[in-house]
């Protein structure tokens, strides 16, 4: 671990300025991924810049219906807020399947967006990795890759993104607000996360000097037909094997709108227009939901260790889709699986 | 001699419980020292080689660092092997820190960075730029069967009896033949709490505080390593946030702290990242094969048993995996056989019930694949081949209610319920499994001293050199003192871990309550012999010319067990002491019960699974185990050490594999992210049943040790209930949702 510099930021303006000035300055919040990632020296910021005191820990209701997160909101505050839970149980859901309270009641909304990968070649500098160390090679694709991608790899890296938090935010639409000093923008959740292609060091689509104020949900809810699916090794405390978030919208049997994003299976979470699509106007059944699942892992290819996550992944999404349209979500809670 | 009830048996918390959830309970790495320094250890980035250059100046040109400590400028050590050998040591030429820039494993120890705090030891310790000479290194034990080798020097002879019968011709004559081939993984201990050890330079002396499962052998060991007198290294471990037997040996923090004092002369704390928690002994790899031969009524008639494991390339580490499949069931033909095969690894070590868990586990995995080969229920299979005598040594067993667990444990868990056929069972999209196994483990006594002080104020000081790794040492030792001399729980203090109270051995094989129990036994058969010679030299003492062996201390009383109006309080003998009385034995085993007998304890583990097969979801809804482990102390602390072993079981079934880059000679998985054990969410229902087993002869308490008998068989019972469920016979542990789904080959799950 190398030493570093630690300072606090007043407000967004001044972490910005700070950001822009120290060009090997990281954000902290939380600072539950960071700090494991400093103490293997596979991060190595030689300043913190220290963000929890600003602002951005609220949730607002927006003018359409939606809502606004704040960056800092904790994800067991957000996971459990009543908003979240009424209105939109599937992020609520999606949280609640990752780490563990402890974690989630440190980690901060914008800092779970900005989580790095799993790779067991990322973690360890003793190995190559091209995300780690650009130019070093790719250790998981002839290694151990069982918790790798499926979709969306390239030769230079096979990462996958392990959020849970964020394949929910994605099937909702969400938006990332973030700002710099040249101003505000607004990036899709679908568009932030990015594929590994050539520049795997690159996790998401956010400058290094812009700065997440806010994640905003749209109007849409899916509170009636949801559920998020986590396949995993152990049942709690552990990343995706496979994860499925599913929403629906139902009228007379039919199905009128769809979302599936995959968790644990590429760079960032993955969806699929077209699956969804297929789904609109069919009956909520088990045919078209298998029909859907086949569309989404279209050019889906394993490795040594992790083919069998496509088989895993079609029948993660049959159910998780089934349990949507039965109106029985996956439970956080008890960990059975119905 | 009478011994009342007053405290042996009763379900007491652990009296250690309130000093460690309030804090007050200090660790080896929580003990400070007028100024102590710090320091971090780098590891080897490679696993073979050697090292052909350290550049340290920038790790020295921050401020604050104190040295650099590498085999190029370390103080003296010792070339021979055996100087750094120790009590649990397998035969070999045990590991030399910093001795010479040769690697020879991944994560090796290369370098400490001393420095006056801790996060400038750290931040140092990256900038230690280390070059090396790489050679290929082996890992991959499905390479070396061919190379596998009987060891020449045996750890312990009794662990490969001599082959019966004629196994092959009985085979070959069976009826009933199966052969089955098992393999289980690296596992890795991770005890919560990492190792770390704070040595405490003063003036030539070292006062080491380790955490360790045996303070005397790290005494042992800094003092022949260092070529320190006895009396100038004490080494205490007064606390031990678990080890499961990754404590037994010293490691090498333990010998980076205690050169660092040496060589700097002043105190030093070395403690250990949960990574290079990694970079320790642990559960080696087996592969195992199983041949039975049974008649068509289930009855055996030859049991093989053939398991290779991995070793290091300077180590011949070993453990009895096979000999109970040659001790268990009545068979006159068996011949069971181990070998091992070098790989560049760190030595394995001994690891939760080593040997035992995972040679029963295909042992009773084999059995179960038979009992669906001759139509027998697995339970009623096991009764058929019920043996009261160690068929290994044909000698009688000294204590076994084993039928006992049996029957209980199929009562508690309903076994009668279930269907034979696999699949049968199902609820909703749940299939639903239901298997057993038995659990073997030996009952041991090993020779152990203690002392015990009775102060006139009525308080008893109990001493012994052993340690309390979390299993409630403390609280049993401190209940048998109450109990021989008839004293309230919390007039009893309990000092262990510490190497300069008696001798006593590593705490591990689940000895300690049976061997550390006895000696406080005898220490207190001294203090009740001189109390009684004081009683009865008070005037008009109702207890003049009583015989010790017919006293009964309780209650505050010490009276003529035949004559109880003989009596007179306990307390107005002891606050006429002038001086405490003191008392400090050795207690060792009757050797001809040894002998004669053989002492194990037993259990029966059954177990229900739930497996949602579409996708894989496994859980072990129910266990019960049935335990026959002699006279239970403490029902509490006996029950916890049970829970815990099965919740080791489940990890060892479903959870638990340390896997390696071949290609790196390197454990990836290395943190508890990614090492999966159980969580909450894994554990169900566990239902603990201490069986009543009447033992005479291993030791005066009648105890046999529990802990590491509750993982054996745990992890066969659920691999056999997930064949009930799913007819699906995974032989590869562990059984993770990959090998459930039948999608790929569950022959390796290590890099390519």
């Amino acid at each position: 671990m190398i030493d570093f510099d630690y300072v606090r930021a007043n407000d967004v303006g001044d972490a910005l300025s700070q950001i822009t000035k120290h060009q090997a300055a990281k954000f902290i919040a939380g600072g539950t991924n960071l700090i494991d990632l400093m103490k293997e020296d596979v991060e190595q910021p030689t300043r913190l810049i220290d963000i929890t005191g600003l602002p951005l820990n609220e949730i607002h209701e927006t003018q359409t219906g939606g809502l606004k997160i704040g960056a800092l909101v904790p994800n067991s505050d957000l996971a459990y807020d009543e908003r979240i839970t009424q209105r939109y149980p599937l992020l609520s859901s999606a949280i609640l399947a990752g780490a563990s309270p402890q974690l989630r009641n440190m980690a901060s909304t914008g800092g779970n967006l900005l989580q790095r990968t799993r790779c067991l070649y990322f973690y360890d500098t003793a190995t190559p990795c091209n995300k780690r160390s650009p130019g070093s090679g790719c250790g998981a694709a002839e290694g151990f890759n069982r918790m790798n991608a499926i979709l969306g790899w390239s030769k230079s890296c096979i990462a996958v993104h392990p959020s849970d938090m964020c394949v929910a935010l994605s099937a909702l639409d969400a938006v990332v607000h973030v700002s710099s000093a040249k101003g505000d923008r607004a990036i899709n959740s679908t568009d932030f996360h990015r594929l590994p292609g050539d520049t795997p060091e690159i996790d998401t689509n956010l400058a290094r000097d812009e700065i997440i104020t806010a994640v905003e949900l749209p109007s849409e809810k899916f509170a009636r037909h949801y559920s998020y699916l986590k396949i995993r090794d152990r049942l709690s405390y552990a990343f995706a094997l496979v994860s499925v978030a599913a929403a629906l919208k139902i009228e007379e049997g039919a199905i009128t709108c769809a979302r599936v994003a995959l968790g644990g299976v590429a760079h960032k979470p993955w969806r699929v227009p077209a699956a969804e699509q297929s789904l609109v106007g069919e009956l909520a059944d088990r045919k078209a939901f298998s029909s859907a699942a086949d569309i989404i892992l279209q050019g889906a290819i394993g490795f040594a260790h992790n083919r069998f996550k496509i088989e895993l992944a079609r029948r993660a999404i049959v159910r998780a889709l089934e349990q949507a349209a039965a109106g029985t979500p996956q439970s956080q809670s008890v960990k059975v699986i119905v | 001699m009478s011994v009342g009830t007053n405290s042996i048996g009763k379900p007491v918390s652990r009296i250690d419980g309130p000093a460690k959830v309030t804090g007050r309970a200090k660790y080896a790495a929580e003990f400070s020292a007028p100024g102590l320094a710090y320091g971090v250890v780098v590891s080897s980035v490679v696993a073979k080689g050697r090292i052909i250059s350290i550049d340290r100046s920038a790790a020295l040109a921050v401020p604050g660092v104190i040295e650099v400590f590498a085999h190029d400028n370390r103080p003296s050590l010792p070339s021979s092997h055996e100087k750094y050998t120790d009590q649990v040591a397998a035969p070999g030429s045990p590991f030399r820190p910093l001795y010479d820039g040769e690697i020879l494993f991944s994560g090796q120890p290369v370098a400490l960075v001393v420095a006056e705090e801790l996060e400038i030891a750290r931040f140092a310790a990256s900038l230690v730029d280390i070059r090396y000479e790489t050679e290929e290194a082996v890992t991959d034990l499905d390479t070396q069967i061919d190379q596998a080798f009987e060891p020449p020097e045996k750890r312990a002879p009794d662990w490969d009896p001599p082959a019966r019968g004629d196994v092959d011709s009985a085979l070959s004559r069976s009826p009933t033949r199966i052969r089955t081939e098992y393999r289980t993984p690296v596992e890795h201990h991770n005890p919560m709490e990492t190792f770390g050890s704070t040595a405490v330079w003063n003036d030539g002396r070292l006062t080491v505080y380790d955490k360790t499962q045996g303070a005397p052998n790290c005494q042992e060991y800094l003092c022949s390593v260092f070529g320190l007198a006895k009396d100038k290294v004490r080494v205490l471990s007064p606390y031990v946030g678990g080890a499961f037997g990754a404590g037994l040996r010293p490691n090498y923090q333990l010998f980076m702290a205690a050169l660092a004092a040496i060589g700097l002369k002043r105190s030093v704390r070395v403690t250990l990242t949960r990574q290079q928690m990694f970079t320790l002994g642990y559960r080696p790899q087996t592969l195992q094969t199983l041949t039975l031969g049974a008649e068509n009524d289930g009855r055996l008639v030859a049991v093989k048993h053939d398991a290779i494991a991995n070793t290091s390339r300077f180590e011949d580490y070993q453990e009895p995996t096979v000999v109970w499949s040659g001790a268990l069931y009545s068979c006159d033909h068996s011949t069971v056989t181990s070998r091992l095969a070098r790989l560049d690894l760190f030595t394995p070590c001994d690891m939760r019930a080593p040997g035992g868990a995972v040679g029963m586990y295909a042992l009773e995995s084999a059995m179960d694949e038979l009992s669906y080969a001759v139509g027998v229920d697995p339970l009623e299979l096991r009764l058929k081949n019920y043996s009261e005598r160690d068929q290994n040594k044909n000698r009688p067993i000294s204590s076994k209610a084993l039928k006992d667990c049996y029957l209980q444990g199929a009562e508690r868990f309903g076994w009668s319920k279930r269907r034979p056929e696999p699949r049968s069972m199902r609820e909703g999209r749940e299939l639903i499994g239901y298997g057993m196994a038995t659990g073997i483990w030996s009952a041991f006594f090993v020779p152990t001293s203690a002392r015990a002080i009775l102060a006139p104020d009525g308080t008893l000081e109990i001493a012994c050199a052993t340690a309390d790794i979390g299993t409630g040492t403390y609280t049993i030792l401190a209940q048998i003192g109450a109990e021989m001399l008839g004293l309230p729980l919390d007039k009893v203090i309990v000092k262990i871990g510490d190497s300069d109270l008696p001798s006593a051995p590593v705490e591990g094989g689940s000895w300690t309550a049976a061997s550390a129990g006895s000696a406080v036994v005898e220490a207190c058969k001294g203090i009740r012999k001189e109390l009684l010679k004081h009683a009865s030299a008070i005037n008009s003492s109702p207890l003049q010319g009583v015989d010790v062996a017919d006293v009964t201390i309780v209650d505050g009383q010490i009276r003529m067990t035949s004559d109880p109006s003989r009596a007179m309080p306990l307390s107005e003998v002891v606050m006429g002491l002038k001086e405490p009385i003191r008392s400090e034995v050795s207690a060792a085993p009757d050797e001809r019960a040894l002998e004669e007998y053989s002492h194990y304890a037993h259990s029966a583990v059954f177990a229900e699974v739930r497996l949602d097969e579409e996708l894989g979801m496994l859980r072990v809804a129910r266990v019960v185990s049935a335990v026959a482990a002699g006279r239970i102390l403490n029902p509490k602390t006996a029950r916890s050490q049970i829970l815990g072993a099965v919740v080791g079981g489940i990890g060892m079934a479903l959870h638990e594999e340390t896997v390696i880059d071949h290609r790196y000679g390197r454990f990836m998985n290395h943190n508890l992210a990614e090492y999966h054990v159980p969580v909450h969410a894994d554990v169900h229902a566990i239902d603990v049943i201490f069986v009543d087993e009447q033992e005479h002869r291993l030791n005066p308490l009648g105890v046999k040790g529990v802990g590491e008998i509750g993982i054996v068989g745990t992890a066969a019972a659920i691999a056999n209930a997930v064949f009930h469920a799913t007819g699906v016979r995974v032989r590869d542990l562990p059984i993770t949702i990959d090998k459930l789904l039948e999608l790929r080959q569950p022959t390796s799950n290590h890099a390519a």
